[in-house]
């Protein structure tokens, strides 16, 4: 892992990214951030501007009308950026999979570097994804 | 010539002010995680940031506005932010003796990264950057004079001495300002001063990462958004120490090193409790903050400081 590579994984800025989520793996990202869990150990921030992002977070189902939002987002994003779909709704569709207005899961929009499953994930399976992306490569 | 450089570009100048500016980040992000029961992050995490903005990331240039503008705007800033810190660290670490006046020139440097901010976030063409622009102005506006009336107390409590070297030698023979009533009511304004050059958070109006999704620096990505928080790093760095001059006693060589090392690190504990333990002030209250409540500190100053207190 070269110098570029690493000052990148171990500063990774998070935009967060909601479809139509119906708000756990919202309040589950959240407590990634609370003093039990601390994401800021890792060097993980959570951003207010896709311009100073690193990683682009997806949860919930996206529909016809959030998918121009998140290309838009991806197409705005500073390249290299990843993304991490989570939660059941983000990595495959889940109940959500045969509605009229889903519009694919994250992977059919845009390219998808990390799954972390669950319905809403726990806040260590988060974690656990989170610092397996950070040592991919 | 060449030692000018050295000065400029390495120690007391740029190379250093930055190291020693991310050092000091780190610990104001550290005693907020502490604060906030959190563990932290990592010693060298400022740095892991800068090179990443810096090598890794793509610069993205805004659609509608001026781009040549854009991009020039950081490097201001950082030019105003290190050459600031040249003039306060010359005569801080007893390496020049500076020129008569020269803490006037420190006072408009100090200004210039806010400014370049400010001409940034407008050249960008983005609203929400337009919104933390004016906020910006307006807080300028507010605490200019303030700063401004705190550095004229200094210079009449030091008899009239216009310059950095005299002002700490004053202090250095007789004894630090800070250990008279006036001195503390100036400490008091300086540090809420500084809390508002540095938008840390009562102050952070132009940023305002929940409602202006960080404002002025939001269409900054890559290249001159590390340049930005470089110059965020210097500044956090020079303006304490610039405290530190002017009130408590500058730096005596030898040991004393450590002594002032202090200095600052309490000055910067004090600037993140501050902003630990108070919510984001509304614009007018914070115009309303500095223009009546500290002008009205350092002007009961300036009239103790005519009756020798």
């Amino acid at each position: 892992m070269g110098f570029k590579d690493y000052c990148f994984r171990k500063s990774l800025w998070v935009f967060h990214f909601g479809g139509a989520s119906c708000n756990n793996c919202d309040i589950e990202i959240l407590d990634c951030l609370t003093p039990r869990h601390d994401l800021e150990r890792f060097g993980i921030l959570l951003v207010g501007s896709i311009r100073h992002a690193d990683v682009l977070l997806v949860n919930g189902s996206i529909n016809r009308r959030d998918r121009d939002r998140l290309l838009e987002l991806y197409r705005q994003a500073p390249k290299p950026i990843l993304v991490v779909a989570i939660g059941a709704c983000g990595c495959t569709g889940g109940i959500f999979a045969e509605g009229n207005t889903f519009a694919g899961p994250v992977d059919k929009i845009i390219p998808v570097d990390a799954y972390i499953p669950g319905c809403p994930p726990k806040p260590e399976a988060i974690i656990s994804g989170i610092v397996k992306l950070a040592g991919k490569k | 010539m060449a030692v000018y450089l050295f000065y400029f570009l390495i120690f007391p100048g740029l190379l250093f002010m930055a190291v020693a500016g991310a050092l000091l980040s780190w610990y104001d992000r550290k005693i907020t995680a502490r604060v906030q029961f959190r563990k932290g992050p990592p010693l060298l995490q400022p740095f892991y940031d800068f090179f990443k903005l810096l090598l890794v990331k793509e610069t993205i240039l805004p659609k509608h506005g001026s781009r040549s503008v854009f991009l020039i705007a950081p490097l201001l800033g950082v030019f105003g932010a290190a050459m600031a810190g040249l003039f306060i660290l010359l005569p801080l670490f007893d390496i020049e003796t500076g020129f008569r006046g020269d803490i006037i020139v420190i006072f408009y440097l100090l200004t210039l990264p806010s400014f370049s901010y400010i001409i940034g976030s407008l050249a960008s063409g983005n609203p929400l950057a337009a919104v933390g622009a004016s906020r910006e102005m307006k807080l300028i506006i507010s605490y200019e004079l303030t700063f401004l009336l705190v550095v004229a107390a200094v210079i009449m409590k030091s008899g009239q001495q216009f310059d950095m070297n005299s002002i700490i030698e004053t202090q250095q023979t007789g004894r630090p300002f800070i250990g008279s009533i006036s001195g503390v009511l100036l400490f008091v304004a300086g540090v809420f001063c500084i809390q508002a050059k540095l938008a840390l958070v009562p102050f952070d109006m132009s940023e305002a990462e929940t409602e202006l999704a960080s404002g002025i620096y939001i269409e900054y990505s890559g290249p001159p958004y590390a340049m930005i928080k470089l110059a965020k790093y210097i500044m956090f760095f020079i303006l304490p120490a610039f405290l530190v001059a002017i009130l408590m006693n500058g730096m005596n060589p030898g040991v004393n090193i450590i002594w002032f090392i202090l200095k600052i690190l309490g000055v910067v504990l004090l600037l993140t409790l501050i902003r630990n333990t108070n919510p984001r002030l509304k614009i007018k209250q914070a115009s309303g903050f500095f223009l009546i409540w500290m002008n009205l500190l350092v002007v009961v100053a300036i009239v103790l400081i005519a009756f020798g207190l």
